[in-house]
Formats: C-alpha cells, sequence, structure tokens
C-alpha cells in the first residue's frame, strides 16, 4: 500500500506537469482495503478483477509497476499497448482481466472465470474477487452478477469500498438501506462491515472473507466504510465532500494508521517503513523512467484490426 | 426424412459438446426444458453439467460467458429472444467486443440470437439486431438462412476465436425443411448466390432470403431473371459477391428486416456506390421493415416487413428506371 501511495503521488505530478494524457484515478485512502484484498489473493491460482481505486491490491496481486507506468504514459510496450489507458489495464492470462469503464460489469466476469475453473475441475481452493465502489452497486451488472455468483455458490469475494461519494454524489442519493452490507443477506451471501481507514481491521476482515470463499463458503461480500482523500480523477479536487466528513473518523489517512498499527504492534519499526519508502520511491522513479522512455504506439504501423480471425476465411 | 432449421442448430450445438470439452451452453430454461423453442431439447440429459439455466440476468449471462472465454472456454449463450439481448449490450459490445484489441487475448464465444419475426409476437420477441451489433469493431455478425447455414455456421461460429453474433430466424425455426444439414459448407464471410439471374441483384440475408426468391419466382413468369444474393454473414460482408452480381445485372435492390435507419441495406448500397457506381444503370433501392416497432397483430407485421409482394413492387420500379 505504501509502494501504491508513492507511485501514485508520482502519477498525479505528472499529470499536473501535462506528461499523461486523460485521466488519473487514485486510491489514496482506499490502500488499507485493496492491498488486504491483493495479499489475501495468490496469483497464479486466483483470479482478482481491480476498479479504479486498486493500485494497492494490483500491487499485492502481483502487477509489476511497470505495466502501470507504460499504461499511463502510453508505452508500446505495455500490456494495453496504447490501445487503452490508465488503470483500464490487465494480464487476463495472469487471472486479473482488464476492467472496462462500465461500473458492476467485472462481477459477472469473474464469477464467469470462476465457473469455468469449475468445469476445467480446477475450482478447489481457488477464489475469484473485484473490487467495486457504493456507486457501482447500483448498477444492474452488480446485482445481475452478484446474484447469479450466489446461485452458483461460486468461491467470490465482493470488496465495496464505501468511500461516500460516487464521483459527486453523497450515499444518500445512491442508496436507501442503512447500510450496503445489509444486501448480502437478500443475496444469500456472507457479508462483513468494517472501517476501511483500520488496516489491521480490514486485513483480518477480508482475509476472513477470502478464506470462507476458498473453503467452500460461496460468495462473501465486504464492505469497508472510508472516504476518499482525492477527488473523483485528478482532475477533480473533491470540493463537493464537506469540510465535517474531510476532518472526521474516515477522513483520516489509512496509511498512516497502519504505520502507526505496524510500529504499535511490532510488526515492523519505523526505521524499516523508511527503508520501504526510499525503496519504493526508486522502484516508482525506475517504473517512470523506463516507461518515459519506450516507444510510444505508431499509427502507421498499428495492425487496425479488432479481430483475432483473419478474413477472408478459405 | 427431413432436417428443420432448428434441429439443425439443435443437431450442432450436440456435435459441439460431444467433441469439444470446452464447449458449454448457458441461457435461460434451456436445461431440463430445452429451451423456449427447443433448440437445446434433451442435451442437458445427454450432457450433464454442460447445459445450464441461467438466471434472467442477460448481462450476467455474458459477463460470465466473457469469463469463461478468458479461461480458455468456448460458451455457447442462448438469448431466449434477440430483443433482451439488449439487457446483454454492454458485455457484447464492450467488454467481448473490445477486448481482442485492448488486451491481445480473443474471445472465442457465440451468442445465439432467436431474431425476427413471427406473427402475434410483437415489439419485444420480433427484433432483428444484426445491424446493430455489426456495427461495433470487434464481433463477426452471421445470419444463416439456410438449413446446411444454420447447422455449418453455428459450429464455423464456436471454432471462430472471436465473438459471434449467430442472427437465427425464429420464422424458419420448422418452417424451413432440407433433406439433409449437408450442404456447400461455404466460409463465414463469403456470400452465396441463391438464384442467378441477369436483370436485377435482390441482395437479402436470413428470412429475406426466402421472401425474395419468391418475388423472385413471381417476376419469373414475367420473363424477369432476379438474382439472387444471400449474404449468409453481416460481417464481415462480402462485397466482393455482392459487386461481381452488380456487374452482370446493373441493378441492386438491398431488403432487411431490420428497422430502415443505417443498417445492412444502407452498408450494402453504400459500399456499391461507392465500390461499383459505374456498374449501376440505375439508382440502388433498399427495404427494410417499417420505422415502426414492431406491430403485434398478423395484419400490421405482414405489412411491417418486406414481403414478396412489396419485393415484387420495388423490384417493378427498379426494372423500369
Amino acid at each position: 500500500m505504501l509502494k501504491a501511495r508513492i507511485l501514485e503521488n508520482k502519477l498525479s505530478s505528472l499529470y499536473k506537469a501535462g506528461k499523461i494524457v486523460g485521466g488519473v484515478y487514485l486510491g489514496k485512502g482506499q490502500e488499507a482495503v485493496s492491498a488486504s484484498l491483493g495479499t489475501a489473493l495468490i496469483q497464479g491460482k486466483d483470479c482478482f478483477a481491480p476498479l479504479i481505486r486498486d493500485q494497492a491490491g494490483r500491487t499485492a496481486f502481483g502487477e509489476p509497476l511497470i505495466d502501470c507506468t507504460r499504461t499511463y504514459l502510453g508505452s508500446a510496450l505495455g500490456p494495453m499497448r496504447g490501445r487503452d489507458g490508465n488503470i483500464h489495464r490487465g494480464r487476463p492470462d495472469k487471472g486479473m482481466p482488464a476492467m472496462i469503464s462500465h461500473l458492476g460489469a467485472q462481477v459477472p466476469v469473474i464469477a464467469g472465470m470462476l465457473f469455468a475453473k469449475r468445469l476445467k475441475g480446477q475450482l478447489d481452493g481457488v477464489v475469484g474477487a473485484t473490487c467495486i465502489g457504493d456507486g457501482a452497486t447500483s448498477t444492474g451488472a452488480f446485482h445481475e452478477g452478484l446474484n447469479l455468483a450466489a446461485v452458483e455458490k461460486l468461491p467470490m469475494v465482493v470488496v465495496i469500498g464505501n468511500n461516500q461519494f460516487a464521483y459527486s454524489t453523497p450515499n444518500h442519493r445512491q442508496f436507501a438501506c442503512a447500510d450496503l452490507v445489509e444486501r448480502a443477506k437478500g443475496y444469500g451471501i456472507g457479508g462483513f462491515a468494517v472501517d476501511g481507514t483500520d488496516l489491521l481491521a480490514t486485513a483480518e476482515v477480508i482475509s476472513n472473507a477470502v478464506r470462507l470463499a476458498r473453503e467452500g463458503h460461496g460468495p462473501q461480500m465486504v464492505v469497508a466504510r472510508l472516504l476518499r482523500l482525492s477527488g473523483h480523477g485528478e482532475h477533480d479536487d473533491g470540493s463537493y465532500v464537506p469540510e465535517p466528513l474531510r476532518k472526521g473518523h474516515y477522513g483520516r489517512d489509512c496509511i498512516e494508521i497502519a504505520m502507526r498499527q505496524l510500529v504499535e504492534n511490532d510488526i515492523a519499526t519505523v526505521d524499516e517503513i523508511a527503508q520501504w519508502q526510499d525503496e519504493s520511491a526508486e522502484e516508482v522513479q525506475r517504473a517512470v523512467a523506463q516507461a518515459q522512455q519506450e516507444e510510444v504506439p505508431d499509427p502507421y504501423t498499428e495492425d487496425w484490426t479488432a479481430l483475432s480471425t483473419q478474413f477472408p476465411l478459405s | 426424412m427431413s432436417v428443420t432449421y432448428i434441429d439443425a442448430i439443435r443437431e450442432a450445438q450436440e456435435k459441439l459438446l460431444r467433441e469439444d470439452d470446452r464447449v458449454f451452453l448457458y441461457g435461460q430454461d434451456i436445461a431440463t426444458f430445452g429451451g423456449a423453442f427447443k433448440a437445446t431439447k434433451g442435451l442437458a440429459d445427454e450432457f450433464p453439467n454442460r447445459v445450464f439455466d441461467a438466471p434472467i440476468s442477460e448481462d450476467a449471462m455474458m459477463g460470465l460467458a466473457v469469463g469463461a472465454a478468458i479461461e480458455g472456454m468456448r460458451p455457447i449463450v442462448e438469448m431466449q429472444f434477440a430483443d433482451f439481448s439488449s439487457i446483454a449490450f454492454n458485455q457484447i459490445v464492450n467488454q467481448a467486443a473490445t477486448h481482442f484489441y485492448r488486451t491481445g487475448m480473443p474471445i472465442p464465444l457465440t451468442v445465439r440470437l432467436p431474431s425476427g419475426g413471427t406473427p402475434g409476437s410483437g415489439p419485444f420477441h420480433s427484433q432483428s439486431l444484426e445491424g446493430i451489433y455489426a456495427q461495433y469493431p470487434g464481433l463477426v455478425v452471421v445470419t444463416p438462412a439456410t438449413v446446411s447455414d444454420a447447422y455449418h455456421m453455428l459450429l464455423d461460429s464456436v471454432a471462430l476465436d472471436d465473438p459471434v453474433i449467430y442472427c437465427e430466424h425464429k420464422f424458419l425455426y420448422r418452417w424451413l425443411k432440407a433433406k439433409s444439414i449437408n450442404g456447400d459448407h461455404l466460409p463465414i464471410g463469403q456470400a452465396r448466390i441463391t438464384r442467378p439471374g441477369k436483370h436485377a441483384t435482390v441482395v437479402a440475408y436470413s428470412a429475406m432470403v426466402h421472401e425474395a426468391v419468391r418475388a423472385a419466382d413471381r417476376l419469373a413468369q414475367d420473363g424477369w431473371e432476379i438474382e439472387v444474393v444471400d449474404l449468409r454473414s453481416i460481417k464481415p460482408l462480402d462485397i466482393d459477391t455482392v459487386l461481381a452480381s452488380v456487374a452482370r445485372t446493373g441493378r441492386l435492390l438491398a431488403v432487411g428486416e431490420a428497422f430502415p435507419w443505417g443498417g445492412v441495406t444502407a452498408e450494402v448500397v453504400s459500399r456499391v456506390t461507392e465500390e461499383g457506381f459505374h456498374l449501376l444503370d440505375a439508382p440502388p433501392q433498399r427495404l427494410n421493415a417499417r420505422d415502426t416497432p414492431v406491430p403485434y397483430h398478423p395484419k400490421l407485421w405482414a405489412a411491417h416487413r418486406p414481403t414478396p409482394e412489396s419485393i415484387c413492387d420495388a423490384l417493378r420500379r427498379l426494372l423500369a428506371f
């Protein structure tokens, strides 16, 4: 999560310096949740569909930083080769599908990956997970996908980061239930609520949900309450978030809380954390520098075909 | 012994399930019940755990198919009616269709769309959506008009590594019969000259091929020889076969059952005008359904879509130019 924060701060600077074309979407304030999920998953075995605020989860799942910087900076060598940008990236062959912008759409995709693994006899001990925001819970895709996963009793974990604003729309214009976790009962799946600013609590709740799914207890929903500590994207200053909320409990920075928790619980020392910071900053710098030097896509050599099949067929 | 169009679709799925472990069927009421049109009758018994009832969640059905295709499977999704695929539109055009271009990983799935009108079906069980799907990059769109094509093109669709929209016409399901499923087995992307002629070309696809042949039969009584081209696949569109026909006849009428704004007939006329303007002896014509929802009452319905009569009228005007 520390590495993700440092990377995203760098992306923000690059954006403000005009070095990134298109949007930059940060997970600032949501790293504890995202990293807890990414850490609980096993790359090469599980599948994970990250959403827009999941740099921490991606990194924890094993996505190399260079995939991020190449995609943001438009390198022809990145996984999306300049054909898609920013957080719309993935490695489907490594269990990480590339999100589309339409929210909720990855829920049934993860269900389908798990469904296929079951058909192939490869589902034992496997988990599929996806993250989503409070706004996306209002989509038909979210409902259809989660209901389908429940019907099929798939080992799926859906982590809802309720950051209280869908772009600028507050919770009370998004849903009418007291807490989104109440919905789990309606789907017939497990449901857990957690304070998403608290790393230790979040890690425990999410790893437990992942364990339950892995052990065959069907889909699990985790609703993590927190606050987005940036705008929707870097083009947005988030000024619609009321001051009392920013200064309130959920406005606290999960990274600072996490550092304190690690030190207080003798998990890491202040020096060790400082060393992680330095190492991460260096790694981020290398990934940015490398992507910046690489070739960009060439419209004259681009094959301009959306099909893998070469027509005409003989 | 004869084979119907829907028998062919069922036989193709049976063969696919028997011969390819990667294939599974997913759709509403398709398992024990055998499907709203019985296209999967008995398949769930023959292939347990390969034929699944889906909840009424077209978006999630397609999302599941995309996920399964990522995992190397070859799902066939049955939409109960083509009309309901509007709910799955996002997953089809934004998820499945963009996947290969974006990630380099193709998505081999087939969506079966029971398409087109039948008497009494009304606005929401009659639509022809091939033109809408063909508009999006990354999809192959096929529209079989014969029993043999229904069979072979379904096999070929599943064999393709790309997402295929397989538009099967409901009116043909039981009405269209053949002695066997054997045929010329043309590849996807190649049109067929269904009936040779020299005075005018009718380009049609799906059920409209049969209406065009009927119209051609009538005009033959007056000595006109009408060539009927069956596009077979909408995307890719075999414009070469169409142009070659227009080169012989000098006259073009494109007939489709879909709504008239844009669409397949507009594409055909546009391409022929662009690439074969010098071949035309008369302004190219289009004949489509009317620009209203598909009506319920059989009398309204019959006047909404092109018929042998309206095709004859259009051809007579074209021939008189």
